[in-house]
């Protein structure tokens, strides 16, 4: 009897936890506890959810440009006809499977710019454009395209919206300083729920160490920290990888002797950021109320929006090569000199 | 026979008259309760419950301790719209959060962490007053004050906290919060801003003394149980008067790594331990902000962390390179 009751007091205390054998994967000197921990059975469904759906045959670029042939047309101008209904019908395949054109043209006026989500989708290969163009330091020559985020969903499965500040209680008591709520984002752990506001639309400063032994000015304080290590929550959450796939597990500030990894992670911070400010942020008068948040704001991009899981999108599989009219031109402006 | 030790439970239970301890002196208020005895109370430790001494300064710790506790409980019950069920689903989550840091030293808003202050002020006037009677009894009783001492290191901890720590960093936003995880988030959060606590050599006294205690304790409480049947259990009597208990497990040490304690200095390596367990870690805890900054870069200056062969192609920090996006 004794034995039966603590057994089930056992099972019952590990029904929250994943079952072993777990696969650790050695990612930096031995004996310094630079490993991945992977689950093999979640990788499993993790691989059944980012496969690459088959391209549709290339269409031929001659014939009259598609600027020529529709009316409206302020985006991908220069492709033939073909090339350019291809795009339009992966577009759909990609993004409304369901809803097929009609989800934002309006069917008696294909140029007819009345549905919002025609608008959006404009932008947004305008953004699709610009990532793949000036964006190469985070997504490489693997690019991105509209399935990369949408993977057949109108909205992509990860975005987010800026919290209220006090949801509950009064100006009295009962304030949780934006944390303390067992929020998926920061992996049902007590720390500040929202850190995509200030570091993903804000640039406020992310790096909290200081740069020398002894105290030198630095004021970062613990609080900073911790939402610093919110956001680094939501990354490890957002990528499926630990600590130390981007960091030293001596010292998660230095870079020296670092995995590599942390860099493009740099860069994608910079760049969920950019986007955001330039592209999401200006079409928050064209979102009708319902695609909003609780503060009127639009959805935004996070780590999660593209990655969903995956230490790369779709495992690194690229499909921006059957698809290069989505990698607009270089911009000419020239480089900007860097800042935190 | 030899299974009667391997169990957590006492299996002999010895009842007489119930004892209601020795004569007060003069300005202690009697002592509240009939003792009873109580056979399941038995099975863990001494069957008799009671008499209990609460006097003024019990009293007096367990209304400011009510009032922290309540303080606390409601700011958390606050926080999830007064809701019984969230209060008890999320309780590992919620939290009295210390000020923001711009306040600096100042009384904050209630709502902004004037709550967590007037909790500190509870809570440490609470602990003091519990203190001053662990003192105090111990005194009455005839007893040295040993554990008064030992609770006085972990109050030295506690002080460190909340208290020595913000006040030398001229913030309260340094200050741990009061709840479950948040706590604990807050201790991660910690090592992170200092550049990793383990390079903090106190922080690596605490542990060995942490671990050390727990050792200790149950090298003691093996050896005295499995000398039992020869009266190993008068501990206090064997200090002076060594018995066949006493002899067979110093020579059982003896054999197995050299050395032995004796009946009496066990009980005070054990002491020792616990009281620098957290008088080292205070230590530890106060000199990182306000001396230390980064422990990591404190570690490689005075090689305490070695150097590791480069195994990634060498990166810098694209913060500092010209021409990257910002």
């Amino acid at each position: 009897m004794k034995i039966v009751l603590t057994l089930l007091a056992s099972v019952f205390l590990l029904a929250g936890c994943e079952r072993p054998p777990m696969d650790s994967v050695q990612h930096g000197y031995r004996g310094t506890g630079m490993v991945q921990v992977y689950n093999p059975r979640i990788l499993e469904d993790q691989a059944a959810k980012n496969e690459v759906p088959m391209a549709l045959p290339q269409a031929g670029n001659e014939g009259p440009k598609a600027s020529k042939l529709y009316k409206n047309v302020k985006v991908l101008g220069d492709l033939s006809g073909g090339q350019f209904t291809r795009l339009m019908v992966s577009m759909s395949n990609w993004i409304a499977p369901e809803q097929s054109c009609t989800y934002c043209h309006n069917p008696a006026n294909f140029a007819d710019d009345s549905l919002y989500t025609k608008v959006v989708a404009r932008r947004m290969l305008q953004m699709t454009r610009q990532i793949n163009s000036e964006w190469q330091a985070h997504v490489a020559d693997t690019g991105v395209t509209c399935y990369t985020c949408h993977r057949g969903q109108p909205v992509p499965a990860q975005v987010w919206f800026t919290k209220p500040d006090q949801p509950y209680g009064s100006n009295f008591m009962g304030d949780k300083a934006g944390q303390n709520t067992p929020d998926p984002v920061v992996n049902l752990s007590s720390l500040p729920n929202d850190p995509f506001t200030p570091f993903l639309l804000g640039d406020l400063n992310i790096r909290v160490n200081g740069p020398t032994p002894l105290p030198s000015g630095n004021r970062q304080s613990i609080k900073q920290a911790e939402w610093t290590y919110g956001l680094m929550t939501h990354m490890s959450n957002a990528l499926g990888v630990n600590c130390t796939y981007c960091h030293n597990t001596r010292s998660f500030q230095t870079w020296e002797g670092g995995p590599p990894q942390r860099v493009k992670a740099w860069h994608g911070i910079r760049m969920a950021r950019a986007l955001n400010n330039d592209y999401m942020k200006s079409l928050t008068d064209v979102f009708p109320d319902h695609r909003k948040g609780e503060l009127g704001d639009v959805a935004k991009i996070n780590c999660g929006t593209c990655h969903q899981g995956a230490y790369k999108p779709l495992y690194g599989v690229s499909m921006l090569g059957d698809f290069p009219e989505l990698k607009g031109e270089p911009a000419a402006k020239p480089a900007q000199v860097a800042k935190k | 026979m030899t299974m009667d030790y391997q169990n957590l439970f006492t299996t002999v239970q010895a009842t007489g008259p119930v004892h209601h301890g020795v004569e007060l002196g003069h300005g202690n208020s009697p002592r509240t309760g009939e003792p009873l005895i109580n056979y399941w109370l038995g099975k863990i430790g001494n069957a008799q419950l009671g008499p209990i001494y609460l006097g003024g300064l019990g009293l007096a710790s367990l209304i400011c301790g009510l009032f922290a506790t309540t303080i606390i409980g409601m700011n958390m019950l606050a926080s999830v719209d007064y809701n019984p069920v969230q209060f008890i689903r999320q309780l590992f989550w919620l939290s009295l959060e210390p000020p923001p840091p711009s306040y600096g030293l100042s009384i904050p808003p209630l709502n902004q962490g004037g709550w967590w202050i007037l909790t500190g002020f509870f809570l440490t006037s609470s602990l003091f007053l519990w203190w001053a009677r662990t003192y105090r009894r111990a005194r009455e009783l005839g007893m040295g004050t040993h554990v008064a001492w030992a609770f006085a290191a972990a109050i030295w901890l506690f002080l460190v906290l909340g208290l020595f720590r913000p006040i030398l960093m001229g913030s309260w936003g340094e200050a741990v919060p009061y709840g479950i995880f948040p706590h604990l988030d807050w201790t991660a959060a910690f090592s992170l801003r200092y550049g990793n606590l383990f390079y903090n050599p106190f922080h690596a006294l605490s542990i060995a003394f942490l671990y050390g205690s727990a050792l200790l304790f149950a090298m003691h409480g093996a050896t005295i149980l499995a000398v039992t049947r020869y009266g190993g259990e008068r501990e206090i009597e064997q200090i002076t008067d060594r018995g066949t208990a006493s002899e067979r497990a110093a020579l059982f040490w003896r054999w197995t790594m050299g050395f032995n304690a004796t009946m009496e200095s066990i009980h005070r390596w054990a002491w020792w331990f616990a009281v620098l367990c957290p008088l080292t870690g205070g230590i530890g805890i106060l000199l990182t902000g306000t001396v230390v900054d980064n422990w990591y870069l404190w570690a490689i200056k005075h090689g305490v962390a070695p150097p590791y062969p480069q195994v990634f192609t060498p990166v810098v920090d694209p913060a500092l390179l010209q021409g990257v996006k910002p």
